[in-house]
């Protein structure tokens, strides 16, 4: 970017964005799955969430679409009440890695020098970790002692029912404190770019504060980069975490997310009887929706940033 | 370059001490111990298995709490004081044991050493790990070349669009399905199991599909900058064939990120994949990563840590060592 030429609060906004139909049909998908989480499970039948001796029934068996898994719970259902604690723990966790990285990658871009060095060195060394270490130990370091504490704090109380959810909010919170590295460079990177340009100069020149150039020159114009990588953050996340749960080290069971869904599925794969529906529905759902958000954040980056779609 | 080796090697040992150090002391002051049960060990079990496995440090207790009387201090602080004792202790006599090459016993596996855990299952991880490297390097440059080259054509639409199908499909997705597709409905793969080389190429293929398409993206963006420069165009005005000019005068240059991201990736490989290893139920070492945590097998850790910074470390400086040998202009010693 040529300093002279840019003398503008927010740089090369986008009047109306122009997203290619795979951007555009990959939104209107997530917006799909998203509806089918919040009102799917309520509108199939009562029961169909519930234990039932019909266990194993092949998709499309007596009103089952996606048929029956070992418990006789409805796939279907199942399906889409593990993309609501899916979806959510990547929202979330991808919103909290957003503040870390965001906030970590303008302190390290703004102040620059050896302060800017070592916080980037420290990136390094945290990318070089096993990241499983860092949230085992902090899933076990953390949720006996939270679970005590509510259960101490709002014993005679309805708050007590919060003890249920410790375990998915350390695990948000866990997986959120792993990936915000790759937003803390990105941004880190373009506050270097921008803090050179004239209109930083001429903020500070005029007598701004640094908190307020910030704010109002600096976070504007990283909006955009900012959007791009939470959408691509959000699959990373929800990997993660589908991860964890693959591995049953995740949510808890009666708070099943897909990925507790595929290790079920996983486990009724063998030779004698393969009861592949288990296995492929929740997997289908699954990828597609982590492709539609890929799709997604590529999109966007290139509608965002026309010099990238060259390359 | 020999200087520049020996020196990186020396901070090898730096990098491995530092992160045995963290290890240690994370499992150590998280709450739980490796001889915690449901139902409490009597104190003199209790005890014996502590020292069998060098983790009384009633010295270093006994030390601390009469350098804390003879200050003067409050029972609280002696006590606290005694415990930073006992643990200081227990670290540094593992870290002797450490500098003789002794890993120690695994606390949970009680009669087995970490030595002998690793030295069984290290093989098969870095057999698995190095065929899935292999399979991801190889075709994952091949591909990106060939999308780059043929730019915007259907070819590359295909590429990149199954590449990022291929990083959106978690392993224990890829995984059982491959098992029921070519190994229960077709039986041409095994289902399971080590039994042969044969036996790890459905698992390598798996565990390097998403890496393939990672690196296929990384080398396409690479090549497309690296073809927009003066000395393709001057290459293609001598009138070389374009196989030449993609494969012979761009991929050298185009190749630099792809190293650097290779580094990583072969350490990665190299230590064993959790998911891969256990869907395909192979005795590598990925398992022991998790199991150790939560076992809070402290030593078993330990060696599985060392494993992978050892390697990780070892990867990157090859990584150095093969960029100065790709790229003339840059000199590390």
């Amino acid at each position: 970017m040529d300093a002279a030429t840019a003398p503008a609060l927010v740089l090369d906004a986008p009047p109306s964005l122009r997203l290619s139909v795979v951007t555009k049909a990959s939104l209107v998908y997530l917006l799909l799955v998203a509806l089918g989480a919040i009102f799917v499970p309520s509108l199939l039948p009562e029961g169909f969430g519930q234990p039932s001796p019909q266990q194993y029934l092949p998709p499309g068996a007596e009103g089952h679409l996606l048929g029956t898994d070992l418990n006789g719970r409805d796939l279907l259902y199942r399906v889409f009440t593990g993309a609501r604690i899916s979806l959510l723990v990547g929202l979330a966790g991808a919103l909290i890695a957003l503040f870390v990285g965001t906030g970590y990658g303008i302190l390290a871009g703004y102040v620059g020098g050896r302060t800017d060095d070592w916080m980037m060195r420290g990136v390094d060394v945290l990318y070089a970790v096993p990241r499983l270490i860092f949230i085992l130990l902090l899933v076990y370091a953390v949720e006996q002692p939270l679970r005590a504490w509510l259960f101490a704090t709002f014993r005679d109380t309805a708050l007590v029912g919060l003890a249920q959810y410790t375990k998915i909010v350390i695990l948000i919170f866990s997986l959120g404190l792993i990936e915000w590295l790759t937003m803390a460079r990105i941004v880190r990177g373009q506050v270097l770019a921008l803090k050179s340009l004239q209109f930083v100069s001429a903020a500070r020149s005029l007598g701004q504060t640094n908190w307020k150039i910030i704010t109002r020159h600096l976070l504007p114009n990283l909006a955009g980069i900012i959007t791009v990588y939470l959408t691509l953050t959000i699959p990373a996340v929800m990997l993660d975490e589908s991860f964890m749960s693959f591995l049953g080290l995740g949510v808890d069971a009666s708070q099943a997310s897909w990925g507790t869904l595929l290790a079920d599925g996983a486990n009724v794969i063998n030779p004698v009887k393969s009861y592949w529906w288990l296995l492929l529905f929740p997997g289908l759902l699954m990828s597609t929706t982590l492709l539609a958000l890929n799709f997604l954040g590529d999109g966007l980056r290139d509608a965002l940033d026309p010099r990238r779609r060259e390359r | 370059m020999l200087a520049f080796i020996v020196r990186r090697l020396i901070g090898l040992v730096v990098v491995l001490w530092a992160v045995v150090t963290f290890t240690f002391l994370l499992i150590r002051i998280t709450p739980g111990g490796p001889f915690d049960r449901e139902r409490k060990l009597p104190a003199s079990i209790e005890q014996e298995l502590l020292k069998r496995h060098k983790l009384d440090g009633t010295e270093g207790r006994a030390w601390g709490i009469r350098v804390g009387a003879e200050f003067g201090l409050k029972e609280g602080l002696r006590i606290a004081l005694g415990n930073a004792g006992s643990l200081g202790q227990q670290y540094f006599s593992y870290l002797g044991d450490l500098l003789h090459g002794d890993l120690r016993l695994s606390t949970k596996y009680r009669d087995r050493s970490v030595n002998e855990i690793l030295a069984e299952t290290l093989p098969v991880s870095m057999l698995l790990g190095g065929l899935a490297f292999l399979v991801a390097s190889t075709v994952g440059v091949w591909l990106g070349c060939y999308a780059a080259s043929h730019r915007d054509g259907w070819g590359d639409h295909a590429a990149m669009f199954s590449a990022i199908g291929a990083i959106s499909v978690p392993t224990f997705v890829t995984g059982p399905l491959a098992i029921l597709l070519v190994a229960i409905l077709l039986p041409i793969f095994p289902v399971g199991g080590l039994n042969g080389l044969w036996s790890l190429i459905l698992p390598a293929l798996v565990l390097a599909s998403p890496y393939v398409a990672y690196i296929a993206r990384l080398t396409r963006t690479s090549m497309l900058e690296t073809l927009g420069q003066d000395f393709i165009r001057t290459a293609r005005a001598k009138g070389l064939p374009e196989r030449e000019v993609v494969y012979k005068h761009a991929l050298k240059v185009a190749i630099l990120p792809v190293v650097s991201f290779l580094g990583p990736l072969a350490a990665n490989l190299l230590t064993g994949s959790i998911v891969v290893e256990a869907v395909f139920n192979l005795p590598g070492m990925g398992g022991f990563f998790v199991n150790s945590i939560l076992n809070r097998d402290g030593f078993l850790l330990g060696g599985v840590v060392i494993v992978y910074c050892a390697f990780l470390v070892l990867m990157n400086l090859v990584v150095d060592v093969a960029y100065t040998l790709l790229d003339r202009r840059i000199r590390l010693f």
